[in-house]
Protein backbone atom coordinates (compact mmCIF):
# COMPACT_ATOMS: atom_id res chain seq x y z
CA UNK A 1 0.00 0.00 0.00
CA UNK A 2 1.43 3.37 -1.01
CA UNK A 3 1.16 6.47 1.81
CA UNK A 4 0.02 8.46 -1.21
CA UNK A 5 -3.55 7.49 -1.20
CA UNK A 6 -3.95 7.37 2.60
CA UNK A 7 -5.02 11.24 3.30
CA UNK A 8 -2.86 13.46 5.42
CA UNK A 9 -5.81 14.55 7.36
CA UNK A 10 -7.90 12.75 9.75
CA UNK A 11 -11.30 13.52 10.59
CA UNK A 12 -12.97 13.76 13.73
CA UNK A 13 -15.60 11.39 14.21
CA UNK A 14 -18.85 12.43 13.60
CA UNK A 15 -20.16 13.53 17.59
CA UNK A 16 -23.59 12.08 18.43
CA UNK A 17 -25.03 15.89 19.20
CA UNK A 18 -24.56 16.45 15.45
CA UNK A 19 -26.56 13.29 14.41
CA UNK A 20 -29.26 14.10 16.88
CA UNK A 21 -29.61 17.66 16.25
CA UNK A 22 -29.85 16.58 12.06
CA UNK A 23 -32.03 13.97 12.58
CA UNK A 24 -34.57 16.58 14.53
CA UNK A 25 -34.19 18.72 11.55
CA UNK A 26 -35.06 16.05 9.58
CA UNK A 27 -38.34 15.42 11.38
CA UNK A 28 -39.33 18.65 10.82
CA UNK A 29 -38.64 20.12 7.57
CA UNK A 30 -40.67 18.56 5.32
CA UNK A 31 -44.66 19.38 5.17
CA UNK A 32 -45.59 15.67 6.61
CA UNK A 33 -43.25 16.33 9.37
CA UNK A 34 -44.26 19.91 9.96
CA UNK A 35 -47.31 19.59 10.25
CA UNK A 36 -47.55 16.40 12.13
CA UNK A 37 -45.87 18.59 14.75
CA UNK A 38 -48.09 20.96 14.58
CA UNK A 39 -50.91 19.23 14.52
CA UNK A 40 -49.99 18.10 18.12
CA UNK A 41 -50.66 21.97 18.63
CA UNK A 42 -53.98 22.19 16.91
CA UNK A 43 -55.25 19.19 18.06
CA UNK A 44 -54.85 20.36 21.67
CA UNK A 45 -56.94 23.44 21.24
CA UNK A 46 -59.66 22.05 19.46
CA UNK A 47 -60.29 19.28 21.91
CA UNK A 48 -59.26 22.21 24.77
CA UNK A 49 -61.89 23.98 22.70
CA UNK A 50 -64.58 21.26 22.34
CA UNK A 51 -64.19 20.53 26.28
CA UNK A 52 -65.15 24.10 27.40
CA UNK A 53 -67.92 24.01 24.89
CA UNK A 54 -69.66 20.15 25.93
CA UNK A 55 -68.13 18.97 28.97
CA UNK A 56 -70.69 19.83 32.26
CA UNK A 57 -70.02 22.10 34.88
CA UNK A 58 -68.71 19.77 37.54
CA UNK A 59 -66.47 18.31 35.19
CA UNK A 60 -64.62 20.95 34.53
CA UNK A 61 -61.11 20.09 35.79
CA UNK A 62 -57.88 19.79 35.18
CA UNK A 63 -57.78 16.16 34.60
CA UNK A 64 -60.84 16.78 32.32
CA UNK A 65 -58.94 18.66 29.89
CA UNK A 66 -55.43 16.65 30.15
CA UNK A 67 -57.34 13.61 29.57
CA UNK A 68 -59.02 14.60 26.56
CA UNK A 69 -55.73 16.27 24.81
CA UNK A 70 -54.06 13.02 25.75
CA UNK A 71 -56.24 10.82 23.53
CA UNK A 72 -54.94 12.50 19.84
CA UNK A 73 -51.25 13.09 21.09
CA UNK A 74 -50.86 9.26 22.06
CA UNK A 75 -51.75 8.74 18.32
CA UNK A 76 -49.65 11.76 16.61
CA UNK A 77 -46.63 11.30 18.65
CA UNK A 78 -45.49 7.58 17.85
CA UNK A 79 -46.43 8.81 14.04
CA UNK A 80 -43.72 11.50 13.85
CA UNK A 81 -41.02 8.44 15.33
CA UNK A 82 -42.29 6.27 13.04
CA UNK A 83 -41.90 8.29 9.89
CA UNK A 84 -38.63 9.23 11.39
CA UNK A 85 -37.48 5.89 10.76
CA UNK A 86 -39.66 4.42 8.29
CA UNK A 87 -38.60 7.35 5.61
CA UNK A 88 -35.18 6.23 5.44
CA UNK A 89 -36.59 3.18 3.47
CA UNK A 90 -40.06 4.24 2.01
CA UNK A 91 -38.24 7.22 0.60
CA UNK A 92 -35.12 6.02 0.07
CA UNK A 93 -33.12 8.50 1.77
CA UNK A 94 -31.32 5.63 3.71
CA UNK A 95 -28.79 5.51 0.58
CA UNK A 96 -28.11 8.98 1.66
CA UNK A 97 -28.13 8.88 5.00
CA UNK A 98 -26.50 5.43 5.80
CA UNK A 99 -23.66 6.22 3.71
CA UNK A 100 -22.80 9.65 5.70
CA UNK A 101 -22.64 7.53 8.95
CA UNK A 102 -22.09 3.90 8.16
CA UNK A 103 -22.47 3.15 11.85
CA UNK A 104 -26.73 2.67 11.23
CA UNK A 105 -27.11 2.15 15.36
CA UNK A 106 -26.25 5.88 15.72
CA UNK A 107 -28.73 6.64 13.15
CA UNK A 108 -31.19 4.87 15.19
CA UNK A 109 -29.85 5.98 18.80
CA UNK A 110 -29.94 9.70 17.54
CA UNK A 111 -33.61 9.47 16.04
CA UNK A 112 -34.76 7.96 19.26
CA UNK A 113 -33.72 10.84 21.18
CA UNK A 114 -34.87 13.74 18.68
CA UNK A 115 -38.32 11.84 18.77
CA UNK A 116 -38.52 11.39 22.34
CA UNK A 117 -37.14 14.76 22.35
CA UNK A 118 -39.93 16.22 20.81
CA UNK A 119 -42.32 14.90 23.17
CA UNK A 120 -40.86 15.76 25.91
CA UNK A 121 -41.19 19.39 24.29
CA UNK A 122 -44.68 19.10 22.46
CA UNK A 123 -46.60 17.08 25.91
CA UNK A 124 -45.91 20.39 28.31
CA UNK A 125 -46.88 22.31 25.44
CA UNK A 126 -50.37 20.35 24.90
CA UNK A 127 -50.70 20.68 29.26
CA UNK A 128 -49.71 24.27 29.36
CA UNK A 129 -53.35 24.73 26.13
CA UNK A 130 -54.75 22.75 28.84
CA UNK A 131 -54.70 24.89 31.83
CA UNK A 132 -55.47 27.84 29.89
CA UNK A 133 -58.33 25.92 28.68
CA UNK A 134 -59.27 25.29 32.19
CA UNK A 135 -59.10 28.68 33.69
CA UNK A 136 -61.09 30.18 30.36
CA UNK A 137 -63.56 27.48 30.69
CA UNK A 138 -64.31 27.65 34.37
CA UNK A 139 -64.20 31.45 33.79
CA UNK A 140 -66.61 31.23 31.00
CA UNK A 141 -68.81 28.81 33.23
CA UNK A 142 -68.45 30.85 36.42
CA UNK A 143 -66.96 28.00 38.63
CA UNK A 144 -63.77 28.21 40.49
CA UNK A 145 -60.84 26.17 38.12
CA UNK A 146 -59.81 22.82 39.68
CA UNK A 147 -56.42 21.56 39.61
CA UNK A 148 -56.64 18.18 40.43
CA UNK A 149 -53.05 16.82 39.20
CA UNK A 150 -50.12 17.05 40.75
CA UNK A 151 -46.62 17.21 39.40
CA UNK A 152 -46.02 13.72 39.69
CA UNK A 153 -49.35 12.48 37.72
CA UNK A 154 -47.94 15.37 34.82
CA UNK A 155 -44.69 13.27 34.94
CA UNK A 156 -46.19 10.16 35.08
CA UNK A 157 -48.26 10.74 32.19
CA UNK A 158 -45.10 12.57 30.06
CA UNK A 159 -43.80 9.31 31.29
CA UNK A 160 -46.88 7.05 29.45
CA UNK A 161 -46.40 9.30 26.44
CA UNK A 162 -42.68 8.31 26.47
CA UNK A 163 -43.30 4.82 25.89
CA UNK A 164 -45.63 5.53 23.34
CA UNK A 165 -43.24 6.73 21.41
CA UNK A 166 -40.99 4.85 21.74
CA UNK A 167 -43.43 1.73 21.22
CA UNK A 168 -43.80 3.07 17.12
CA UNK A 169 -40.07 3.40 17.23
CA UNK A 170 -39.72 0.11 17.97
CA UNK A 171 -42.35 -1.15 15.68
CA UNK A 172 -40.44 1.20 12.90
CA UNK A 173 -37.12 -0.24 13.70
CA UNK A 174 -38.97 -3.57 13.84
CA UNK A 175 -40.64 -3.28 10.26
CA UNK A 176 -39.40 -0.72 8.67
CA UNK A 177 -42.56 0.00 6.02
CA UNK A 178 -44.56 3.20 7.45
CA UNK A 179 -48.05 1.59 6.56
CA UNK A 180 -46.86 -1.54 8.14
CA UNK A 181 -45.63 -0.02 11.33
CA UNK A 182 -48.45 2.33 11.26
CA UNK A 183 -51.01 -0.42 11.28
CA UNK A 184 -49.31 -2.76 13.57
CA UNK A 185 -49.20 0.47 15.89
CA UNK A 186 -52.85 0.87 15.82
CA UNK A 187 -53.31 -3.07 16.54
CA UNK A 188 -50.71 -2.55 19.60
CA UNK A 189 -52.95 0.30 20.98
CA UNK A 190 -56.36 -0.78 20.17
CA UNK A 191 -56.76 -4.09 19.22
CA UNK A 192 -54.26 -6.17 21.53
CA UNK A 193 -55.95 -3.81 24.95
CA UNK A 194 -59.68 -4.65 23.64
CA UNK A 195 -58.67 -8.23 23.15
CA UNK A 196 -56.62 -8.74 26.65
CA UNK A 197 -60.20 -6.83 28.04
CA UNK A 198 -62.64 -9.66 26.58
CA UNK A 199 -59.70 -12.29 27.74
CA UNK A 200 -59.47 -11.12 31.14
CA UNK A 201 -63.54 -10.61 31.75
CA UNK A 202 -63.94 -14.22 30.50
CA UNK A 203 -60.82 -16.22 31.39
CA UNK A 204 -60.05 -16.52 35.01
CA UNK A 205 -56.39 -17.40 34.44
CA UNK A 206 -55.88 -14.69 31.95
CA UNK A 207 -57.59 -12.34 34.91
CA UNK A 208 -54.77 -12.48 37.25
CA UNK A 209 -52.24 -13.02 34.48
CA UNK A 210 -52.99 -9.67 32.83
CA UNK A 211 -51.43 -7.22 34.79
CA UNK A 212 -47.98 -9.59 34.06
CA UNK A 213 -48.43 -9.70 30.37
CA UNK A 214 -50.35 -7.06 29.04
CA UNK A 215 -48.40 -4.08 27.98
CA UNK A 216 -51.02 -1.75 27.78
CA UNK A 217 -52.82 -2.48 31.27
CA UNK A 218 -49.29 -2.08 33.06
CA UNK A 219 -49.10 1.57 31.28
CA UNK A 220 -52.82 2.32 32.65
CA UNK A 221 -51.18 2.46 36.21
CA UNK A 222 -49.55 6.26 35.25
CA UNK A 223 -52.18 7.54 33.91
CA UNK A 224 -54.45 6.78 37.33
CA UNK A 225 -51.34 8.91 38.80
CA UNK A 226 -49.92 6.32 41.66
CA UNK A 227 -47.95 3.83 41.01
CA UNK A 228 -46.99 1.10 43.16
CA UNK A 229 -43.68 -1.04 43.40
CA UNK A 230 -45.67 -3.61 42.28
CA UNK A 231 -47.02 -2.52 39.31
CA UNK A 232 -43.98 -0.65 38.21
CA UNK A 233 -41.91 -4.25 38.44
CA UNK A 234 -45.25 -4.71 36.30
CA UNK A 235 -44.60 -2.04 33.91
CA UNK A 236 -40.40 -3.12 33.52
CA UNK A 237 -41.70 -7.10 33.39
CA UNK A 238 -44.65 -6.35 30.12
CA UNK A 239 -42.19 -3.57 28.79
CA UNK A 240 -39.05 -6.15 28.20
CA UNK A 241 -41.89 -8.52 26.37
CA UNK A 242 -43.44 -6.09 24.30
CA UNK A 243 -40.88 -3.10 23.83
CA UNK A 244 -36.82 -4.38 24.79
CA UNK A 245 -37.18 -7.69 22.77
CA UNK A 246 -38.94 -6.95 19.84
CA UNK A 247 -36.40 -3.46 19.39
CA UNK A 248 -33.61 -5.58 19.92
CA UNK A 249 -34.82 -7.91 16.85
CA UNK A 250 -35.27 -4.74 15.34
CA UNK A 251 -32.12 -3.31 15.52
CA UNK A 252 -29.97 -6.33 14.89
CA UNK A 253 -32.19 -6.49 11.49
CA UNK A 254 -31.57 -2.70 10.58
CA UNK A 255 -27.92 -3.09 11.01
CA UNK A 256 -27.79 -6.34 8.71
CA UNK A 257 -30.47 -5.18 5.92
CA UNK A 258 -29.25 -4.22 2.97
CA UNK A 259 -30.10 -0.52 2.26
CA UNK A 260 -31.30 -0.27 -1.25
CA UNK B 1 -7.59 4.83 -4.13
CA UNK B 2 -10.75 2.31 -4.30
CA UNK B 3 -9.47 -1.64 -3.92
CA UNK B 4 -11.90 -4.99 -3.81
CA UNK B 5 -10.39 -8.03 -2.81
CA UNK B 6 -12.25 -11.04 -4.30
CA UNK B 7 -15.69 -9.54 -3.46
CA UNK B 8 -18.89 -11.83 -3.48
CA UNK B 9 -22.34 -11.37 -2.85
CA UNK B 10 -24.90 -13.79 -2.69
CA UNK B 11 -28.90 -13.66 -2.64
CA UNK B 12 -29.91 -17.65 -1.59
CA UNK B 13 -28.28 -19.40 -4.97
CA UNK B 14 -28.15 -16.27 -7.02
CA UNK B 15 -24.49 -15.02 -7.01
CA UNK B 16 -25.32 -11.12 -7.59
CA UNK B 17 -21.34 -10.49 -7.45
CA UNK B 18 -18.88 -13.28 -7.97
CA UNK B 19 -15.32 -12.93 -7.01
CA UNK B 20 -14.92 -9.06 -8.28
CA UNK B 21 -11.56 -7.72 -7.88
CA UNK B 22 -10.11 -4.40 -9.12
CA UNK B 23 -8.47 -1.61 -8.04
CA UNK B 24 -9.30 2.31 -8.70
CA UNK B 25 -6.40 4.82 -8.69
CA UNK B 26 -5.73 8.08 -8.01
CA UNK B 27 -5.42 10.55 -10.54
CA UNK B 28 -7.65 8.30 -12.78
CA UNK B 29 -10.73 8.04 -13.94
CA UNK B 30 -12.21 4.39 -13.46
CA UNK B 31 -15.21 3.41 -15.88
CA UNK B 32 -17.60 0.71 -14.54
CA UNK B 33 -19.24 -0.67 -17.65
CA UNK B 34 -21.74 -3.33 -17.59
CA UNK B 35 -25.46 -4.61 -18.48
CA UNK B 36 -28.69 -3.72 -16.78
CA UNK B 37 -28.45 -6.46 -14.11
CA UNK B 38 -24.49 -6.96 -13.83
CA UNK B 39 -24.04 -6.06 -10.37
CA UNK B 40 -22.58 -2.89 -10.98
CA UNK B 41 -24.58 -1.07 -8.30
CA UNK B 42 -24.76 -3.95 -5.53
CA UNK B 43 -20.66 -3.82 -6.05
CA UNK B 44 -20.62 -0.20 -5.26
CA UNK B 45 -23.03 -0.89 -2.45
CA UNK B 46 -20.67 -2.93 -0.93
CA UNK B 47 -18.12 -0.68 -1.21
CA UNK B 48 -19.85 1.70 0.67
CA UNK B 49 -20.94 -0.20 3.16
CA UNK B 50 -24.88 -0.42 2.71
CA UNK B 51 -24.95 -4.16 1.30
CA UNK B 52 -22.80 -6.18 3.42
CA UNK B 53 -20.20 -8.51 0.76
CA UNK B 54 -20.75 -12.36 1.31
CA UNK B 55 -16.99 -12.96 1.23
CA UNK B 56 -14.15 -10.71 0.32
CA UNK B 57 -13.00 -7.22 1.72
CA UNK B 58 -13.54 -3.30 0.07
CA UNK B 59 -11.50 -0.83 1.21
CA UNK B 60 -11.42 3.15 0.11
CA UNK B 61 -8.21 4.95 0.69
CA UNK B 62 -6.63 1.61 2.42
CA UNK B 63 -9.38 1.46 5.46
CA UNK B 64 -13.14 -0.30 5.40
CA UNK B 65 -15.37 2.57 4.98
CA UNK B 66 -17.60 1.81 7.93
CA UNK B 67 -14.12 2.49 9.27
CA UNK B 68 -13.52 6.32 8.38
CA UNK B 69 -14.58 8.59 10.61
CA UNK B 70 -16.20 11.27 8.95
CA UNK B 71 -16.90 9.24 5.52
CA UNK B 72 -18.84 12.53 3.53
CA UNK B 73 -15.27 14.29 3.89
CA UNK B 74 -13.48 11.26 2.29
CA UNK B 75 -16.01 9.85 -0.03
CA UNK B 76 -18.09 11.54 -2.65
CA UNK B 77 -20.68 9.12 -2.86
CA UNK B 78 -23.79 9.65 -5.60
CA UNK B 79 -26.09 5.85 -5.90
CA UNK B 80 -29.20 6.74 -7.02
CA UNK B 81 -30.03 10.41 -7.83
CA UNK B 82 -33.71 9.86 -7.54
CA UNK B 83 -33.42 7.96 -3.48
CA UNK B 84 -34.44 11.60 -2.01
CA UNK B 85 -37.60 12.39 0.34
CA UNK B 86 -39.12 13.99 -2.75
CA UNK B 87 -41.11 16.78 -0.23
CA UNK B 88 -37.59 18.25 0.76
CA UNK B 89 -36.19 21.23 -1.25
CA UNK B 90 -32.87 20.75 -2.66
CA UNK B 91 -31.15 23.15 -0.74
CA UNK B 92 -32.73 21.31 2.40
CA UNK B 93 -31.03 17.97 1.23
CA UNK B 94 -28.05 19.75 0.64
CA UNK B 95 -28.09 21.48 4.33
CA UNK B 96 -28.47 17.82 5.69
CA UNK B 97 -25.29 16.64 4.51
CA UNK B 98 -23.65 19.95 5.58
CA UNK B 99 -24.45 19.54 8.48
CA UNK B 100 -24.16 15.58 9.07
CA UNK B 101 -20.56 16.41 7.82
CA UNK B 102 -19.96 19.79 10.16
CA UNK B 103 -19.66 22.12 7.45
CA UNK B 104 -19.80 25.47 6.99
CA UNK B 105 -23.03 26.65 5.98
CA UNK B 106 -21.53 28.62 3.04
CA UNK B 107 -20.66 25.04 1.61
CA UNK B 108 -24.15 24.62 0.51
CA UNK B 109 -24.54 28.01 -1.88
CA UNK B 110 -21.02 27.00 -3.55
CA UNK B 111 -21.95 23.64 -4.50
CA UNK B 112 -25.74 25.00 -5.77
CA UNK B 113 -23.25 27.29 -7.92
CA UNK B 114 -20.75 24.67 -9.37
CA UNK B 115 -23.86 22.58 -10.23
CA UNK B 116 -25.69 25.39 -12.05
CA UNK B 117 -28.85 24.89 -9.84
CA UNK B 118 -30.80 28.58 -9.64
CA UNK B 119 -31.47 30.02 -5.99
CA UNK B 120 -35.06 29.69 -7.46
CA UNK B 121 -34.73 25.77 -8.02
CA UNK B 122 -32.78 25.05 -5.03
CA UNK B 123 -36.02 26.01 -3.26
CA UNK B 124 -38.00 24.01 -5.27
CA UNK B 125 -38.84 20.48 -3.50
CA UNK B 126 -37.46 17.87 -5.02
CA UNK B 127 -40.96 15.95 -6.26
CA UNK B 128 -40.71 18.87 -9.43
CA UNK B 129 -37.12 18.62 -10.22
CA UNK B 130 -36.36 16.43 -13.63
CA UNK B 131 -34.01 13.30 -13.01
CA UNK B 132 -31.25 16.11 -15.17
CA UNK B 133 -31.82 18.26 -11.68
CA UNK B 134 -31.89 15.23 -9.74
CA UNK B 135 -28.25 14.27 -11.02
CA UNK B 136 -27.00 17.88 -10.41
CA UNK B 137 -27.85 17.85 -7.08
CA UNK B 138 -26.81 14.32 -6.08
CA UNK B 139 -23.51 15.08 -7.55
CA UNK B 140 -23.41 18.57 -5.40
CA UNK B 141 -23.82 16.67 -1.96
CA UNK B 142 -21.47 13.97 -3.25
CA UNK B 143 -19.04 17.11 -3.93
CA UNK B 144 -19.83 19.18 -0.42
CA UNK B 145 -17.38 17.37 1.62
CA UNK B 146 -14.44 18.32 -0.79
CA UNK B 147 -13.92 14.56 -0.54
CA UNK B 148 -10.27 12.75 -3.24
CA UNK B 149 -12.71 9.80 -3.81
CA UNK B 150 -16.26 9.76 -6.29
CA UNK B 151 -18.41 7.06 -6.62
CA UNK B 152 -20.91 7.53 -9.28
CA UNK B 153 -23.82 4.89 -10.34
CA UNK B 154 -25.06 6.12 -13.14
CA UNK B 155 -24.52 9.63 -12.90
CA UNK B 156 -25.59 10.62 -16.75
CA UNK B 157 -28.76 9.40 -16.37
CA UNK B 158 -31.24 12.06 -17.09
CA UNK B 159 -28.72 14.62 -18.45
CA UNK B 160 -28.99 16.67 -21.54
CA UNK B 161 -25.82 16.58 -23.42
CA UNK B 162 -24.30 19.84 -22.35
CA UNK B 163 -24.81 18.41 -19.05
CA UNK B 164 -23.17 15.11 -19.96
CA UNK B 165 -20.40 17.16 -21.75
CA UNK B 166 -19.82 19.44 -17.96
CA UNK B 167 -20.21 16.76 -16.23
CA UNK B 168 -17.22 15.19 -17.70
CA UNK B 169 -15.08 18.28 -17.44
CA UNK B 170 -16.00 18.20 -13.88
CA UNK B 171 -14.59 14.37 -13.13
CA UNK B 172 -11.84 15.15 -15.64
CA UNK B 173 -10.95 18.20 -13.80
CA UNK B 174 -11.26 15.92 -10.69
CA UNK B 175 -9.37 13.10 -11.77
CA UNK B 176 -6.77 15.62 -12.83
CA UNK B 177 -5.93 16.90 -9.31
CA UNK B 178 -5.46 13.97 -8.19
CA UNK B 179 -8.87 12.39 -7.01
CA UNK B 180 -10.06 8.72 -7.59
CA UNK B 181 -13.20 8.50 -9.47
CA UNK B 182 -15.55 5.76 -9.99
CA UNK B 183 -18.20 6.03 -12.30
CA UNK B 184 -20.53 3.18 -13.58
CA UNK B 185 -22.45 3.23 -16.77
CA UNK B 186 -24.42 0.39 -19.15
CA UNK B 187 -23.74 2.59 -22.14
CA UNK B 188 -20.04 2.24 -23.75
CA UNK B 189 -19.88 5.36 -25.51
CA UNK B 190 -20.66 7.45 -22.29
CA UNK B 191 -18.03 5.52 -20.42
CA UNK B 192 -15.65 5.52 -23.12
CA UNK B 193 -14.60 9.02 -23.50
CA UNK B 194 -14.13 10.15 -19.83
CA UNK B 195 -12.66 6.94 -18.15
CA UNK B 196 -8.81 6.44 -18.32
CA UNK B 197 -8.93 2.43 -17.23
CA UNK B 198 -11.90 0.24 -17.77
CA UNK B 199 -13.50 -2.68 -15.97
CA UNK B 200 -16.45 -4.61 -17.33
CA UNK B 201 -18.51 -7.01 -15.64
CA UNK B 202 -21.24 -9.77 -16.89
CA UNK B 203 -23.30 -11.40 -14.90
CA UNK B 204 -21.76 -10.44 -11.81
CA UNK B 205 -17.83 -11.89 -12.92
CA UNK B 206 -15.70 -9.38 -14.34
CA UNK B 207 -14.77 -10.02 -18.07
CA UNK B 208 -12.65 -7.40 -18.67
CA UNK B 209 -9.82 -4.75 -17.28
CA UNK B 210 -7.45 -2.49 -17.80
CA UNK B 211 -6.32 0.91 -19.51
CA UNK B 212 -8.98 2.05 -21.98
CA UNK B 213 -6.26 2.36 -24.55
CA UNK B 214 -5.09 -1.32 -23.39
CA UNK B 215 -8.48 -3.18 -24.13
CA UNK B 216 -8.85 -0.73 -27.43
CA UNK B 217 -5.92 -2.32 -28.85
CA UNK B 218 -7.28 -5.87 -27.68
CA UNK B 219 -9.76 -4.87 -29.96
CA UNK B 220 -8.13 -6.74 -32.70
CA UNK B 221 -9.56 -6.11 -36.44
CA UNK B 222 -12.83 -5.79 -37.92
CA UNK B 223 -12.72 -8.07 -41.63
CA UNK B 224 -15.71 -8.70 -43.86
CA UNK B 225 -15.53 -11.46 -46.04
CA UNK B 226 -17.54 -13.69 -48.51
CA UNK B 227 -16.91 -16.72 -46.39
CA UNK B 228 -16.36 -15.77 -42.44
CA UNK B 229 -16.76 -19.54 -41.40
CA UNK B 230 -13.81 -20.50 -43.30
CA UNK B 231 -11.84 -17.54 -42.56
CA UNK B 232 -12.61 -18.36 -38.61
CA UNK B 233 -11.42 -21.92 -39.48
CA UNK B 234 -8.11 -20.47 -41.19
CA UNK B 235 -7.54 -18.09 -38.09
CA UNK B 236 -8.47 -20.67 -35.31
CA UNK B 237 -5.59 -23.13 -36.88
CA UNK B 238 -2.78 -20.19 -36.93
CA UNK B 239 -4.43 -19.55 -32.66
CA UNK B 240 -5.95 -16.89 -33.00
CA UNK B 241 -9.95 -16.31 -31.74
CA UNK B 242 -12.46 -14.48 -33.13
CA UNK B 243 -16.47 -14.35 -33.52
CA UNK B 244 -18.67 -13.26 -35.74
CA UNK B 245 -20.19 -9.36 -35.80
CA UNK B 246 -23.03 -7.99 -37.66
CA UNK B 247 -24.75 -10.12 -40.67
CA UNK B 248 -21.03 -11.13 -42.55
CA UNK B 249 -18.51 -9.42 -39.79
CA UNK B 250 -16.10 -10.70 -38.21
CA UNK B 251 -14.22 -9.51 -35.07
CA UNK B 252 -10.62 -11.16 -35.06
CA UNK B 253 -8.00 -10.78 -32.26
CA UNK B 254 -5.13 -10.02 -34.09
CA UNK B 255 -3.82 -6.94 -36.45
CA UNK B 256 -5.29 -6.23 -39.76
CA UNK B 257 -1.80 -7.38 -41.32
CA UNK B 258 -2.24 -10.90 -39.78
CA UNK B 259 -5.90 -11.54 -40.98
CA UNK B 260 -5.11 -10.08 -44.21
CA UNK B 261 -2.59 -12.14 -44.83
CA UNK B 262 -4.74 -15.49 -43.87
CA UNK B 263 -7.65 -14.78 -45.60
CA UNK B 264 -5.06 -14.33 -49.10
CA UNK B 265 -3.87 -17.89 -48.38
CA UNK B 266 -7.26 -19.18 -47.70
CA UNK B 267 -8.22 -17.45 -51.22
CA UNK B 268 -10.82 -15.50 -49.87
CA UNK B 269 -11.99 -12.27 -50.95
CA UNK B 270 -11.87 -9.58 -48.03
CA UNK B 271 -14.41 -7.20 -48.58
CA UNK B 272 -13.58 -4.72 -45.80
CA UNK B 273 -10.46 -5.11 -43.25
CA UNK B 274 -9.72 -2.16 -40.37
CA UNK B 275 -8.40 -1.78 -36.88
CA UNK B 276 -11.72 -2.28 -35.00
CA UNK B 277 -10.58 1.20 -33.29
CA UNK B 278 -13.15 3.14 -31.21
CA UNK B 279 -16.26 1.28 -32.05
CA UNK B 280 -14.31 -2.09 -31.65
CA UNK B 281 -14.24 -1.30 -28.01
CA UNK B 282 -18.15 -1.37 -28.32
CA UNK B 283 -17.81 -5.20 -30.00
CA UNK B 284 -15.46 -6.16 -27.51
CA UNK B 285 -18.17 -5.25 -24.83
CA UNK B 286 -20.93 -6.65 -26.97
CA UNK B 287 -18.75 -10.16 -27.55
CA UNK B 288 -18.03 -9.67 -23.52
CA UNK B 289 -21.28 -9.59 -22.31
CA UNK B 290 -23.00 -11.45 -24.84
CA UNK B 291 -22.54 -14.76 -23.07
CA UNK B 292 -23.60 -13.49 -19.83
CA UNK B 293 -26.24 -11.03 -20.32
CA UNK B 294 -30.04 -11.21 -20.62
CA UNK B 295 -29.96 -10.49 -24.48
CA UNK B 296 -27.03 -12.31 -25.02
CA UNK B 297 -29.08 -15.56 -23.70
CA UNK B 298 -32.10 -14.37 -26.13
CA UNK B 299 -30.05 -14.67 -29.14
Amino acid sequence: MTTMAVPAVTHRRIPLSRIVTTELRKLLDTRSGFWTVAAIGIVSMLTTGAVILWAEREELTYRTFTTAISVPITLLLPIIAILSVTGEWSQRTGLTTFALVPHRGRIVLAKAIASVGVAVVAIPVAFAIGALGNVAGTAIAGVDPVWDLTATDLLLLVLANVLGVLIGFMLAVLIRSSAGALATYFVYAFVLPTIALVLAQSQDWFHDLQPWVDFDFAQNALMDGSVTGQQWTQLAVTGVIWLVVPLAVGLRAVVRAEVK
Amino acid sequence: MITLESVTRTYGRFTAVDDVSFTASPGRVTGFLGPNGAGKSTTMRIIVGLTHATAGAATVSGRRYVDLPNPGLEVGVLLDASAQHAGRTGREILTISQRFMGLPRARVDEMLDLVGLSPEESSRRVRDYSLGMRQRLGLAAALIGDPTVLILDEPANGLDPAGIRWMRGLLRGFADRGGTVLLSSHLLHEIEVIADDLVVIGNGRIVAQGTKSDLLGAAGSMVRTSDRTTLAAALMADGVTSSYVGPDGLLAQADAEHVGRTAFAAGLPVLELRAADGTGLEEMFLQLTADTSREGALA
